[in-house]
């Protein structure tokens, strides 16, 4: 019992560390104002940095600062479409997320003699340290530093958002860009910068799971995390802890079913498989309440427009 | 869309005159028409592409396999999306061959589709079937169930904790192949052994949940398992890659998953679906007939097209990962499903027919 306790605890934390990044990068985003659905892509593309770089330097840090990089390099094409050019948000989105596979699958195949995915390459470390615990009952709480990561950028971006003037600047334009920008704040310049950090954060989603729950890209790596962490950036009402929460709420039903599933317990797999969404509900319905997204969430802003 | 197909069909109707005459060949009663017609063989892969260390990149080594025995001429393209099935099987139409391989499972729709389309070209599936009797489809599956039996057998033996796990993707009849061939080599060897290892399986409902698959094995690990197989797809990485982690033993599937994850030392084996000799045996088999031009044909262990890999030294060890005389025990294991003493179960029922027997 005690075990199968802590194995939840465990399974809870790795499930949900990707989609915490992911998240993470939709709360940054959508508080400028800025619908980024393109997470998914990013972090297919993160994956694959992460892989690949953690392969060809032998550090996976490495590989974990070339996803970051990369995430921010694939968002660019989404901040210049609806910044600058004031192009529908989640048109540019999805259009990221059917360019970014491809691109992935692409350079994998260049990197990689041709390869779909990526041999076994050097993963983060764990916490207390590679061969610790195992065998024991707490093996599973010796998580990955990627865990340790995805919580710290949530309390900084928390930080940042609410206690220094560059969050409320990012809020204000979210809000209401016509009113910050007559105030001297730079939208477009706070817009770019939500943006790039957004797609960094996706990218470091992915390298965790590439290069911390995995250890290679696969074409599957990425399947669905983003839009899971698109959900709990509403569910987590556009805030980062909220976000967070969500995120473990997600990962719990996971790791929940994983735990009653199999041998000791009658339950058909395909029926404990509804849990994680009829819990989603639930929560939803009881503890979450209304969920209001930025005001100018997802409008472009043309300056001098009324 | 429809245009299109009008003005594929008539062309390809057009330049399929002379093939249509070769085809009728393998419908069975025809005769050895045009025979020093140039074989040509194309295949299409699916998503994963030439190079996907899995079922297309065997397909192509069994094309080049043939190509090399003189009488073949043969080609590939390559599928970036699954929208490009239809296109590519259609250019492959287009291009004139005396058969037309599509490779793996997600291929199955398209393929009968185009089949259906182009009733005068041959076409063959992996891992798939021919779904509504049409006379120019092969679908060419594999009887996952007697690789399996043998990887359990091997598990069983390998336990020093008495226990074994299984991840499956989804519950189907295809994963019921493995799961049911796995649990009967494992009973099987505590038949004939007198082991006492118990059994554990778990489906992830997912073939592509890595964390998922990774959270079952953790699992399992913990209650005591020491030995896990798969048959989950990308599913089974996150497996595998839980064993790399807990230092135990992992069984892989459908190729040689040790030579892909070059630096994992837990896979002591795999349950490999030699889709090379498939294509070589079922491209033989049209040309001169003896396989049915429209048929469903089931490979194991008798055709050669399943087996487990040889027990190699893998690079920077000392020792084979198997003992030597387990590995002699496995591969006798498929000397006796070839000649009938052993039939493996793939379903529960049949395994419960199969457990009461031995």
């Amino acid at each position: 019992m005690i075990n199968n306790l802590i194995l939840l605890v465990g399974i809870t934390l790795m499930y949900s560390t990707p989609l915490v990044f992911g998240a993470l990068g939709g709360v940054v985003s959508e508080r400028s104002g800025v619908v980024n659905i393109g997470i998914e892509g990013m972090m297919v593309v993160g994956a694959l940095a992460g892989a690949a770089g953690s392969y060809y330097s032998g550090n996976p840090w490495v590989g974990f600062l070339a996803a970051g990089i990369c995430g921010a390099l694939i968002a660019l094409p989404h901040a210049i479409a609806s910044i600058s050019f004031a192009a529908d948000q989640t048109i540019s989105g999805v259009a990221i997320n059917m360019l970014a596979p491809g691109i992935a699958l692409f350079a994998c195949r260049a990197l990689f003699d041709g390869a779909a995915m990526t041999p076994v390459v050097p993963k983060l470390p764990k916490i207390f340290g590679e061969n610790a615990l195992v065998g024991t009952p707490f093996a599973s709480l010796n998580v990955n530093v990627s865990t340790v990561i995805a919580l710290a950028l949530t309390v900084l971006i928390w930080f940042v958002l609410y206690k220094t003037k560059w969050g409320l600047r990012v809020r204000a334009v979210g809000e209401h860009p016509a009113a910050a920008d007559t105030l001297g704040v730079n939208v477009y310049g706070v817009r770019y910068v939500c943006v790039l950090v957004s797609g960094m954060l996706a990218g470091f989603g992915g390298a965790s799971m590439s290069i911390a729950i995995m250890s290679q890209f696969t074409q599957t790596a990425i399947s669905g995390h983003g839009f899971i962490a698109m959900a709990a950036v509403i569910f987590g009402k556009w805030t980062p802890v909220g976000a967070y929460l969500a995120c473990l709420v997600f990962g719990f039903t996971q790791a929940l079913v994983v735990v009653l599933g199999g041998g000791n317990f009658a339950i058909p797999s395909s029926i404990l498989s509804m849990l994680p969404y009829i819990i989603t509900i639930i929560v939803l319905v009881l503890f979450v309440g209304r969920s209001v997204a930025p005001k100018a969430n997802g409008t472009p802003y043309i300056k001098g427009s009324r | 869309m429809i245009n299109k197909n009008i003005t594929r069909r008539g062309f390809a109707g057009a330049l399929g005159l002379g093939a249509m005459a070769a085809l009728a060949g393998c419908g069975g009663s025809g005769g050895e028409t045009a025979v020093d017609e140039e074989l040509k063989a194309t295949m299409v892969t699916d998503t994963g592409g030439i190079h996907d260390q899995s079922f297309n990149q065997l397909a192509w080594a069994g094309l080049e396999q043939l190509e090399a025995e003189g009488d073949w001429k043969v080609g590939y393209l390559e599928s970036h999306q699954e929208s490009d099935y239809v296109t590519n099987l259609d250019k492959a139409v287009d291009d004139g061959c005396r058969i037309i391989w599509g490779i793996g499972f997600a291929m199955g729709e398209a393929i009968n589709n185009v089949a259906e389309q182009n009733p005068d070209c041959q076409f063959a599936i992996i891992d798939s079937t021919n779904d509504r009797d049409l006379p120019n489809l092969i679908g060419v599956v594999f009887r996952a169930q007697e690789p399996s039996f043998v990887v359990g057998y091997i598990a069983a033996n390998m336990s020093s904790s008495g226990k074994v796990g299984f991840v499956g993707g989804m519950k189907s009849e295809l994963i019921d192949q493995f799961e049911y061939g796995y649990y009967a080599g494992i009973e099987y060897a505590n038949k004939k052994k007198g082991l006492k290892v118990t059994y554990q399986g778990q489906y992830a409902e997912s073939f592509t949940d890595s964390a998922k698959g990774k959270s079952i094995a953790q699992k399992m690990i913990q209650d005591g398992c020491d030995v896990l197989f798969h048959a989950a797809g990308g599913t089974g990485v996150g497996m595998l890659d839980a064993c790399k982690e807990a230092g135990v033993k992992s069984i892989g599937v459908d190729q040689d998953q040790s030579l892909v994850r070059t630096d994992d030392k837990s896979i002591i084996t795999s349950a490999l679906k030699r889709v090379d000799t498939a294509v070589v045996n079922v491209s033989h088999g049209v040309v001169d007939g003896t396989i049915d031009s429209g048929s469903n044909v089931a490979m194991g262990a008798t055709e050669g097209a399943v087996g487990i890999p040889d027990n190699i030294i893998h690079d920077g060890e000392t020792e084979p990962r198997l003992p030597d005389a387990l590995y002699d025990e496995a591969l006798d294991l498929f000397e006796q499903i070839k000649d009938g003493t052993i039939v493996v179960p793939d379903n529960q029922e049949k395994f419960n027919e199969f457990v009461k027997t031995i």
